[in-house]
């Protein structure tokens, strides 16, 4: 039975895209049609995935990637004397993804009914073409984890950026009267561009990979030779093939999964609307890119130690710690969890560069539920609070609001909110202790995980040559960002929900709609229970992934429980909950000043400006990108376009002079002269054509005597 | 005594250039058209002179009817040709109201 569903897996992206076309085609018109065929689309699909995930979570002994698994191919693209296989595959990695991928989307599908005010008169009049694109999105996405190949892969990773540049830019005609904020249009540009910088570093390890091994099925280039051959031989001195190959593939997922130096594009993404910052900012396409590593990990480990793992290493720790100080200082609700993102997928991906791959993975389905959560919530908090804007802005048309400055993502306008958003709240809630890694939510599993695999790194030295270096700076890293996350989580909730309202906006925020609500509560469910398949004791993610996985011809090793880090990981998030409350808890604020930014003075500064990344790229790669662009325009106007108008003027010169010598005398000489000849022919003729039938007769005789004459000399 | 051959054919040739003649100098069409049953009937001397001729000299069978068959047939083509000739005329006459035969030049372009 098993091997029945495993053969339909193409259909798992097939389903959305199918609903895509019917949307796009077809009932564009019709707002509840497109719904539901956007929610059939994506039900049918978590449906089969969940069959998937669940038969292979019972034979999970043969479909154990990196080289085992089911494969479904589906078509050959002859490549001259090679074969390229195109085709999906499952495996027990792609089942987990299935777990989540899925049911996440179909959640915020649902989720976003609501959001984009259907049947109200607010109801966006884009709102078919969102079901749509988010329908595409969830093709690509489900197509990325179902992909058995690297080529397949990125034509889907590429789909998912496109949606993502669609759907940030869905409100493109919004414009804001500070001209220094980002535009949704800017936003979906500079998201577009940063990721295709990594999309071209990892195209570049792509091709390296297939003129190397010259395949590109996963499990034949993670087949021990193929790893051993990428392994020995050089690309230069130092530098295995293996080693490069992963370091560019990494670059696709440091775009992808927004981490530093390309972590820019990620938090102004949200400017789109935040049931797309919660599918494709938060939970699946940006975990897309750990995927990535997680799928190509045999490739990272097959040189130990190699300068590959510290990359990863240093860049998922750094960008953990990075980003969470910089959510420390921003007052926009959805910026702080994007930052927040940012900082969990460090997490992953540092996690991966200490060679702790099933935490990676088991961090990157935990996160994405909460995540999804969190973002979902936030966004019903918004949608909350512009609805008492508005009930304030007409109810009392007295009040001294004005549309154009009132911002309802600004924590600073909230206040109380739990009071008038109860369920909202308390999902909000939950979804943060799962984010923080309070006992016994989902986050404190993955999140221990990750932090135990790196101590235990420093004190034995780690798997695949990680040294106790780069483990035990992992391990701070992530500890300190740990404390971090608890405090901007902290601060997030109590601006938001506890207190009193510091704007009337705030005061008639209503409770959202149950489309909206009960996606929260059920991802809710998720965030507290999910982690409880990955405590170290029953850890179904190990068995799934794990267990019988042969990475580079050994098995991976089993994450032990370490009580010393967990306490101390449960120690630092609740001391930043407790700083957290004791800012801005304790004391609920009445003005919107943050009480952090006298004390923190200029470091506050710089970290409400990021840093200031956005500027410096501006001034350094932006601006010199642009000034270059303008001189190759004026050498391409002065000389280039001048070269080709000489050509062009020496061209018309040319043929001028060819026509007067040669065309006029000669070719047009011969064409008239024989005209001419014709016409001098035929009137010499015409003097013979009387039309007197006598001499014609005559004509007759007299040729008949004549041939008669010479009949006669003849003979 | 027999007429020799070529009495015939000098009276035949004789009577083709007459016919000519007439065909080519005469301004009525019908004229023209007499000139042309000459020639035809001169060609019948010519035939019957020498089917006469060659059965003498053969002394083939009297059944061989040839030179006379032909004879007939040409009568009878000149007699259908000087049927649709005449009629032409007629026709051109009422078009045209004369029968001078270098009045009528429209086949000229």
């Amino acid at each position: 039975m098993s091997e029945f569903f495993f053969n339909l897996v193409w259909l798992l992206p097939l389903f959305p895209l199918a609903a895509f076309a019917i949307i796009v085609l077809w009932t564009n018109r019709n707002r509840l049609l497109s719904t539901w065929i956007a929610w059939i689309g994506i039900g049918l699909a978590w449906i089969l995935g969940w069959i998937i995930l669940f038969l292979s979570w019972a034979n999970f002994e043969e479909l154990t990637p990196p080289v085992h698994g089911h494969p479904v191919p589906l078509y050959s693209i002859p490549t001259g004397s090679l074969q390229l296989t195109l085709g999906f595959q499952v495996d027990t990695l792609t089942a987990l993804m299935l777990l989540m991928v899925p049911f996440v989307c179909l959640m915020i599908f649902i989720y976003s009914k609501g959001y984009m005010n259907y049947g109200t008169e607010n109801v966006d009049p884009r709102y078919s073409r969102f079901f749509a694109y988010i329908s595409l999105f969830a093709c690509g996405m489900l197509g990325l984890v179902v992909s058995d190949n690297f080529v397949t892969l990125l034509v889907f990773w590429e789909i998912m950026g496109l949606c993502s540049y669609l759907l940030i830019g869905f409100w493109f005609d919004k414009s804001y009267p500070d001209p220094k904020r980002i535009t949704p249009k800017e936003a979906g540009l500079k998201a577009f561009l940063t990721t295709r910088i990594g999309d071209v570093i990892m195209l570049a390890g792509i091709l390296l990979l297939y003129s190397q091994t010259g395949t590109l099925t996963f499990t034949q280039v993670f087949s021990e030779e193929t790893l051993h051959h990428l392994a020995t031989t050089y690309a230069f001195p130092g530098m295995p093939w293996a080693t490069l190959i992963a370091l560019l593939i990494f670059g696709g997922a440091v775009g992808k999964s927004s981490q530093f130096p390309l972590h820019v594009w990620l938090p102004d993404a949200m400017e789109g609307p935040t049931p797309v910052s919660a599918l494709i900012h938060a939970a699946t396409m940006v975990s897309a890119g750990v995927y990535l590593v997680a799928r190509s990990f045999p490739i990272f480990v097959a040189v130990p130690g190699g300068l590959q793992l510290s990359v990863v290493a240093f860049i998922g720790a750094f960008t953990a710690l990075f980003a969470s100080t910089i959510a420390v200082a921003q007052n926009d609700i959805k910026r702080v969890l994007a930052y927040s993102t940012i900082s969990q997928l460090g997490y992953m991906i540092a996690a991966l560069g200490v060679g702790a791959y099933v935490a990676a993975v088991f961090h990157l389905i935990t996160h994405a539920f909460f995540k999804a959560l969190l973002f979902m919530g936030s966004g019903s908090v918004i949608h909350g609070v512009e609805h008492g804007h508005h009930h304030v802005h007409h109810g009392h048309s007295d009040t001294d609001h004005s549309d154009g400055d009132f911002d309802p993502n600004d924590m600073m306008n909230m206040g109380g909110l739990l009071k008038r958003m109860p369920r909202t709240g308390w999902t909000f809630i939950i979804g943060a202790l799962a984010l923080t890694g309070i006992f016994p939510w989902a986050g404190f599993w993955s999140k221990d995980e990750i932090l135990a695999e790196a101590w235990h790194g420093f004190q034995h030295g780690g798997e695949f040559g990680v040294t106790m270096g780069w483990a035990f700076f992992v391990w701070l890293f992530l500890t300190l960002a740990a404390f971090l996350t608890a405090f901007y989580t902290g601060r997030q909730i109590f601006l938001t929900f506890a207190g009193q309202p510091r704007t009337e906006a705030a005061k008639h925020a209503p409770e959202s709609v149950p489309s909206m609500t009960w996606p929260l509560i059920i991802l809710a469910l998720f965030a507290t229970f999910l982690g409880l398949f990955g405590t170290p004791w029953a850890n179904q993610f190990f068995t799934l992934i794990g267990e019988k996985a042969e990475v580079v011809g050994e098995h991976l090793p089993h994450g032990e429980f370490n009580l010393l880090i967990a306490g101390v990981s449960t120690a630092v998030a609740l001391a930043g909950w407790f700083l957290g409350w004791l800012i801005y808890g304790r004391k609920p604020l009445t003005e919107p000043v943050d009480p952090l930014e006298k004390p923190l003075g200029p470091v506050y500064t710089l970290l409400k400006n990021k840093y200031y990344f956005d500027e410096i790229y501006q001034k350094f790669i932006i601006n010199p990108t642009i000034s270059l662009g303008r001189v190759c325009a004026t050498f391409d106007r002065r000389v280039v376009d001048g070269i080709v108008n000489a050509v062009g003027t020496f061209g018309r010169w040319l043929s001028s002079w060819l026509r007067k010598a040669i065309d006029n005398p000669i070719v047009d000489g011969a064409v008239n002269g024989v005209g001419w000849i014709t016409a001098q022919a035929g009137e010499f003729m015409r003097a013979t054509q009387t039309g007197n039938v006598q001499n014609y007769i005559l004509v007759a005789a007299v040729t008949v005597v004549l041939l008669l004459f010479l009949f006669l000399i003849r003979a | 005594m027999q007429v020799p051959l070529s009495w015939y054919l000098i009276v035949a040739a004789a009577l083709f250039c007459i016919g000519l003649y007439g065909a080519l100098s005469r301004r009525n069409a019908i004229g023209v058209l007499m000139g042309v049953e000459l020639m035809l009937n001169s060609v019948n001397i010519n035939l019957l002179a020498f089917w006469r001729h060659i059965e003498v000299a053969t002394a083939s069978t009297p059944a061989a009817l040839s030179g006379q068959v032909f004879a007939i047939i040409v009568i009878t083509v000149a007699a259908a040709e000087a049927a649709v000739g005449l009629a032409l005329i007629i026709a051109v006459y009422r078009n045209r109201r004369t029968v001078a035969i270098e009045d009528v030049d429209m086949m000229k372009l």
